[in-house]
């Protein structure tokens, strides 16, 4: 057996005993993940009246292929894909422990401290989806009359590698923003512009077709074309839009080939950023 | 810099089970090792802030200015200092989380900065509060995590884990949060987490701060057994003499960035005492004068008197007090090594007339 593949299943073990132990330090802290997932359905409450208002104002029964129903679905939809994309407290996470020091740990340790930060995050998630499934479910269900019916075993498929790829990306973009922690001592700002740009490019805010009818000067290409070429839709739209049946066929493929691309683009970038990072902390602080 | 350093021959000894003495071969080897940050002024007050924000005034600080020394296997060597003074640097250096701006390090043949995983799997780091365990858990699942990261074989892990628990009596701790512990209590498990993969060289930042007298005790029984008996290369950084003086057979004296002092404890005092306290208790409080006219610094306190006495000349003037006075008792004794050392200190400081007479 070569070396490398002697010392993966040992490191798989440290990874998993890192991912286990982060779930256990987040079950201590259930109360605030079950009020925090509660709160979550509140500003789709306002979303609702508000598109609601919109439609009984026109006269048109669709706004760029979506009828009252559809917003509210998607709506829905991209909770669930936020709920895999949004990585709350990462960045900030990552950029105090470089301020306060406890990155020290990290180097002195034989122990990767992305492959940590991935156990730990993938742990997060898996509690809070043990505890959010409950309102989730019963969300949907109060809310099923406005979905389509249940897409084909393709398209489902396709919705479940868009989400799990859409975790990896929101997971490799706030780490790598993190990190900039290395060479600014507040990042908070930074997080902060980072989630306003996130916010109205993921369609989070509205669905992304919208943008389709506002072109960007040059022949033909429209906004949201050029929305498709940057990562931030696939965090909130993309997974909707493909449960929702908007995105089919070779548009599905590559737009699956562009977010699997940007992930590994993220996953470099954080990787420079840690390598570049502990450099620069080893040179000049510590 | 370096030429300031007042260094005695030290021979770093291992004791193998013959009882003969050989030299080891150095687990750490340092040469010429300097690190220096820039560190950014902030100015006072809301004009200067502003103008800040465009050009900010830096300046260079030399937190240590060309170290060099060796340690061998075995040894036990507490690093002095005030605060400031690059002990922390110093350690920081040796377990790589920052690099040097110049000079060379070895530590276990490894280059400490480049961190590689067979290096960090041999040494360990205790760093005052900055804790390896997690906070919200209980310790018992950092040492199971350690066991992984560390890769430590189960039966060994659980046979070290025992004896490391027994040693400092915290069984009943490993299972509570380690939130809800005293820090006496806290330091003890991070030093069982320390050690549980058996490092060969152990670092330790300010052990024993902010302790109390209890629980120091407990700690340095516990590193003198451990040393003694995993032939542990130990360097640790401290205020308190009482940490030296119960460990350490090697005082590595810096202040300023350089080594002022390397060598026995014993030796610091031989060689940086010029006198001697001699304590009378007399039946009487006697008169102001009575002892000041022998021309050495006295205190009367009630019928307790204390002088202080040139070395060379107690012999002499012993006799002389003692003679004709009603004396309860009398002790001869070293100046207290704390002051011995908070002199160092001064001296090293303010460049030191001190020193020079202590060297010449």
């Amino acid at each position: 057996m070569s070396r490398a593949a002697a010392s993966l299943f040992p490191g798989l073990r440290a990874w998993w005993t890192m991912l286990v132990i982060s779930l256990e330090e987040r079950l201590a802290y259930r109360g605030d993940f079950i009020l925090g997932t509660a709160m979550r359905f509140l500003p789709i409450v306002t979303q609702v009246f508000l598109w609601t208002a919109v439609f009984a104002a026109t006269t048109r029964s669709d706004i760029a292929g979506y009828s009252r129903t559809d917003i509210v679905a998607y709506y829905l939809l991209t909770m669930v894909t936020r709920a895999f994309s949004s990585m709350p407290g990462l960045a900030g996470g990552i950029a105090r422990s470089v301020r306060d020091g406890s990155i020290k740990k990290y180097l002195v340790q034989p122990v990767d401290y992305v492959s940590f930060l991935l156990a730990a995050r993938i742990a997060h998630k898996l509690v809070y989806y043990a505890i959010a499934i409950i309102p989730f479910a019963a969300v949907f269900f109060v809310c099923r009359g406005y979905f389509p019916p249940v897409p084909d075993a393709a398209t489902i498929a396709a919705f479940v590698v868009s989400l799990m790829l859409s975790f990896l990306l929101g997971f490799f973009m706030e780490a790598t923003l993190g990190m900039l922690g290395f060479w600014f001592l507040e990042v908070s700002s930074i997080i902060f512009a980072y989630m306003l740009v996130q916010y109205l490019l993921s369609g989070h805010m509205f669905p992304l077709d919208m943008l389709a009818a506002i072109p960007t000067g040059l022949a033909g290409v429209s906004v949201a074309d050029l929305v498709r070429w940057l990562p931030f839709e696939y965090t909130a739209y993309f997974p909707a839009a493909v449960w929702l049946g908007k995105i089919r066929g070779a548009d599905l493929v590559r737009s699956l080939l562009i977010e699997a691309a940007w992930v590994a683009v993220m996953a470099l970038a954080c990787r420079i950023a840690w390598w570049r990072g502990t450099r620069r902390y080893s040179a000049f602080g510590g | 810099m370096r030429g300031r350093a007042i260094v005695f021959p030290y021979t770093p000894r291992m004791h193998n089970t013959n009882g003969e003495s050989r030299p080891a071969a150095p687990v750490i080897e340092v040469e010429g090792l300097a690190k220096s940050y820039r560190v950014f002024d902030k100015p006072e007050g809301l004009v200067a802030s502003v103008k800040s924000l465009f050009h900010r005034s830096s300046r260079v600080v030399e937190a240590l200015k060309g170290v060099s020394l060796t340690v061998g296997r075995g040894d036990f060597v507490a690093l002095l200092g005030p605060n400031g003074a690059g002990k922390t640097t110093f350690l920081k250096l040796l377990s790589g989380i920052i690099t040097p701006t110049q000079g060379t390090a070895r530590v276990l043949g490894h280059v400490p900065w480049e961190r590689a995983d067979d290096f960090r799997r041999r040494f360990a780091l205790v760093m005052g509060q900055r804790n390896q365990l997690w906070w919200d858990l209980p310790a018992a699942e950092s040492f199971r995590l350690h066991r992984e990261i560390y890769r430590i074989e189960p039966a060994r892990f659980e046979r070290t884990r025992d004896e490391l628990v027994d040693l400092l009596g915290v069984k009943k701790l490993v299972l509570q949060p380690v939130r809800d512990l005293s820090l006496g209590e806290r330091m003890k498990l991070e030093l069982v987490a320390a050690l549980l993969h058996e490092p060969e060289v152990l670092f330790l930042d300010e052990p024993t701060i902010g302790l109390d007298v209890v629980a120091q005790h407990a700690l340095h029984r516990f590193l003198a057994h451990i040393q003694a008996e995993r032939q542990m290369t130990i360097v640790l950084t401290t205020h308190y003499m009482k940490d030296v003086a119960a460990l350490c057979r090697r005082a590595i004296v810096i202040t300023d960035g350089s080594i002022l002092y390397d060598g026995s404890l014993d030796q610091i005092v031989d060689r940086f005492t010029t006198h001697k306290i001699v304590t009378l208790d007399l039946d009487d409080t006697p008169a102001a004068d009575e002892f000041a006219r022998l021309g050495f610094p006295c205190e009367i306190r009630g019928p307790q008197v204390t002088l202080r006495i040139d070395r060379q000349r107690i012999a002499d003037v012993l006799p002389e007090i003692l003679r004709g006075r009603q004396v309860r008792d009398v002790s001869v004794e070293d100046v207290p090594l704390e002051e011995i050392v908070a002199q160092l200190f001064r001296s090293g400081a303010g460049q030191a007339p001190r020193m020079q007479e202590a060297r010449a």
